[in-house]
């Protein structure tokens, strides 16, 4: 059964595939890389046609992408742990500082009640196992308003402010 | 004080609604014991050594009658008939069920209160002067601050998962009464060069097992800002603090690696960098907020003396347990949690009930929380203070020690902390056994002793003029006295005066200190003073010269 995210609010196929899973990569296969893997060979990945996407892990600083952010489809946030909250605070850069405007995934330990902040902070797709899903779209809509600004595009609905 | 409006409202019941589900997957088996603890951790739910513990947020100390009624009534119900008043000016249940928790929420939010952020490596309920607002030596009221920090805190997206918890304070005196120095972020009200109003802002303090005393981050910040300094700083603490090793993942620990000049230099580039559209807080939500903590529409009185002719009794109450207040006629008065027989801090509901009438009857249906663990009846009218003292003495909080060394603060401890060392309730009571002589207590004046149950340092002994800390030695308990530690405006760490004491021992230890101060103090001399001036030597001294007696 192919792997299923959660993306703008709506439970899909997720079509992207990583340098882990193998020789068997298609050629118009969307893939994301790791930081380190994209910057050692970043040329010839983006040289590719097919679309292109980089994880970043906690300690990663997102500004390093900054140059190649037009050309990157799809940037993640690797949680290894579900305390890990660095994340949070490198997927409301890329959007408010940098502008990013493709897909921005959350990806490791998280589970369905990490996805409301982590859609305040600008993600709009979430990496669940299969049995979280349902429950995470659902928990797209925990909170109807807000105190801060914040980029709430992964919501999918305008959160009431003051 | 501050009233929910439609913003508010929704998202303390939305917080409940969320919260009653995650307790359902975990009472069904759904979510891991480490899956629910890091959800019911941001809402305040331990499980201790005995029971679940819920901490209930009081933002800034503040409380109406109506929500000090629903604290007993709470206590009551679904407690063994008291709660615990902390530290952090927030209240503890002891005894409560897990699957009680969700509707003890629901009631806590019909009367605007929640759990939301006690505990968890998050930005903490937000704490102030419990005096504020009513004391004559205030630059501005902190408390709409405080009221617009908890607001920009609550859910923050961004810093819900920080390295560590993280507490701010505010004050809006030169006189700290709220131990800010010792807060991850200390927020002073303060004015620019031509008298424009904003803030002094510190960074790095914190006490546990490493304490340190927080240092200036920026001399003047002008007030529409202070929301996207604080993003700068959390941002800067949530990137680069550690989270390798949990004794060093407090900010202190980050201020202390880069330097403060560093830390600085790395906060003022990050806020340069998004202050322009950051968070702002334009005039008119601060005066929105500002209207709710509006001067009471005080009577015109004029001072008396209430104690002309009274009983003695009363005359030391009012002497220890009342201060000055802005208004003339008016006084603020402190309702003391330290009766000798009862665990420092605690009240039962019945107490807080009681609290809450009087409150409505005497202090403009008001009541805070202090640092120090009391209560305070912030605008009591000084005719009024002998008929509040009778009512106060009958229920048994009208134990006149404000700041006097029995008026200690404590933590919970071993009889109900799962992390202490130590039964710190029980030194508390071996304690005032010894020292019950009011004429001494009086005499020895002005003392804060500060007790923890173990190095996370609760009970803020480091900053104890007396601070006592539990450890563990092969399985007893031993008690590490030091001396010389303050929290307020000329805040300082305590000195270990030597080996630590045998439980039994403390307050004979504690009884040659006070004897050295005795003999050593010079006229109106504080014990912290003297401290100050003749170094732990003379004191160290007395303490181990010979076997205590039997």
């Amino acid at each position: 059964m192919p792997r299923r995210l959660l993306r703008d609010g709506a439970i899909v196929v997720d079509e992207w595939r990583t340098a882990g899973d193998g020789a068997a990569l298609a050629d118009d296969a969307a893939l994301m890389l790791s930081l380190a893997e994209f910057r050692a060979e970043r040329e010839r990945w983006l040289a590719r046609a097919a679309p292109l996407g980089v994880i970043l892990a906690p300690a990663d600083n997102e500004q390093e992408l900054v140059s190649d952010l037009a050309r990157l489809a799809l940037v993640a946030a690797e949680f290894p742990t579900v305390s890990e909250g660095r994340g949070y605070t490198q997927g409301r850069l890329l959007r408010e500082r940098w502008g990013f405007a493709g897909e921005l995934r959350a990806r490791g330990a998280i589970r369905r009640d990490q996805v409301f902040l982590l859609a305040r902070c600008g993600f709009n797709s979430f990496e669940l196992p299969e049995s979280e899903l349902e429950g995470a779209e659902a928990a797209l809509r925990t909170f109807s308003a807000a105190y801060q600004p914040s980029n709430d595009r992964g919501l999918g609905a305008a959160l009431r402010h003051r | 004080m501050y009233r929910y409006d439609v913003i508010d409202k929704t998202l303390v019941d939305e917080r409940v609604a969320q919260f009653r589900d995650q307790t359902r997957r975990f009472l069904a088996g759904e979510l891991s014991e480490d899956e629910f603890r890091h959800l019911r951790l941001r809402n305040g739910l331990y499980i201790q050594t005995h029971a679940p513990m819920l901490r209930v947020a009081i933002p800034y100390g503040l409380l109406s009658s109506k929500q000090l009624r629903t604290l007993g009534s709470i206590a009551r119900r679904y407690d063994r008939g008291y709660g615990h008043f902390t530290t952090r000016q927030n209240i503890q249940y002891n005894w409560p069920r897990i699957e009680d928790v969700p509707d003890i929420l629901a009631e806590l939010a019909a009367v605007e209160m929640h759990a939301i952020q006690t505990s968890g490596n998050c930005i903490r309920n937000v704490t102030s002067d419990p005096l504020a607002g009513a004391v004559p030596d205030e630059i501005e009221d902190p408390r709409p601050w405080c009221e617009i920090i908890r607001q920009w805190s609550s859910f923050h997206p961004e810093f819900t998962y920080l390295p560590r918890k993280f507490k701010i304070a505010v004050t809006g005196s030169p006189r700290d009464r709220a131990a800010s120095q010792l807060h991850d972020i200390g927020v002073h009200i303060a004015r620019g060069p031509n008298g424009e109003p904003g803030f002094e802002i510190l960074a790095g303090g914190g006490l546990g097992r490493t304490p340190v005393i927080g240092q200036v981050v920026r001399d003047f910040l002008p007030r529409e800002h202070l929301l996207s300094y604080l993003e700068a700083i959390l941002r800067v603490y949530n990137r680069e603090g550690r989270r390798d090793n949990i004794h060093k993942a407090r900010i202190k620990i980050l201020v202390k690696a880069l330097g403060i000049e560093e830390f600085r230099r790395r906060v003022e580039a990050e806020w340069e960098s998004f202050k322009g559209h950051g968070p702002r807080t334009p005039v008119e939500e601060i005066e929105r907020v500002r209207a709710f903590f509006a001067p009471h529409s005080y009577r015109v009185l004029e001072d008396t003396d209430p104690c002309a002719g009274q009983e003695a009794a009363f005359r030391a109450w009012y002497r220890y347990n009342t201060h000055d207040h802005k208004i003339p006629g008016y006084r603020i008065v402190f309702i003391s949690l330290k009766k000798p027989d009862v665990a420092p801090g605690d009240a039962t509901d019945a107490q807080m009930e009681l609290i809450a009438d009087l409150a409505d009857r005497y202090s403009l249906g008001e009541v805070r929380v202090t640092h120090t663990q009391n209560l305070v009846l912030g605008d009591v009218e000084q005719d009024k203070t002998l008929e509040l003292w009778r009512s106060l003495a009958q229920a048994g909080l009208a134990t006149p020690n404000i700041g006097t060394l029995t008026d200690m603060i404590c933590c919970p401890g071993l009889d109900f902390c799962s992390l202490a060392n130590a039964g710190s309730i029980e030194v508390a009571k071996l304690i005032n056994e010894r020292f019950e002589d009011y004429d001494y207590l009086y005499d020895l004046g002005e003392i804060d002793l500060k007790m923890s149950g173990c190095m996370n340092a609760c009970g803020h002994h480091h900053v104890g003029a007396i601070g006592i800390l539990g450890v563990d030695k092969g399985g007893e308990e031993w008690y590490q006295i030091t001396i010389g530690g303050a929290a307020g405006s000329d805040a300082s760490l305590g000195h270990v005066i030597g080996p630590s004491v045998a439980k039994r021992d403390v307050p004979e230890t504690l009884a040659r200190l006070l004897e050295v101060y005795v003999r050593e103090r010079q006229p109106d001399e504080r014990f912290l003073d003297t401290v100050r001036r003749l170094g732990v030597k003379p004191f160290k001294e007395r303490v181990y010269a010979a076997p205590a007696a039997a």
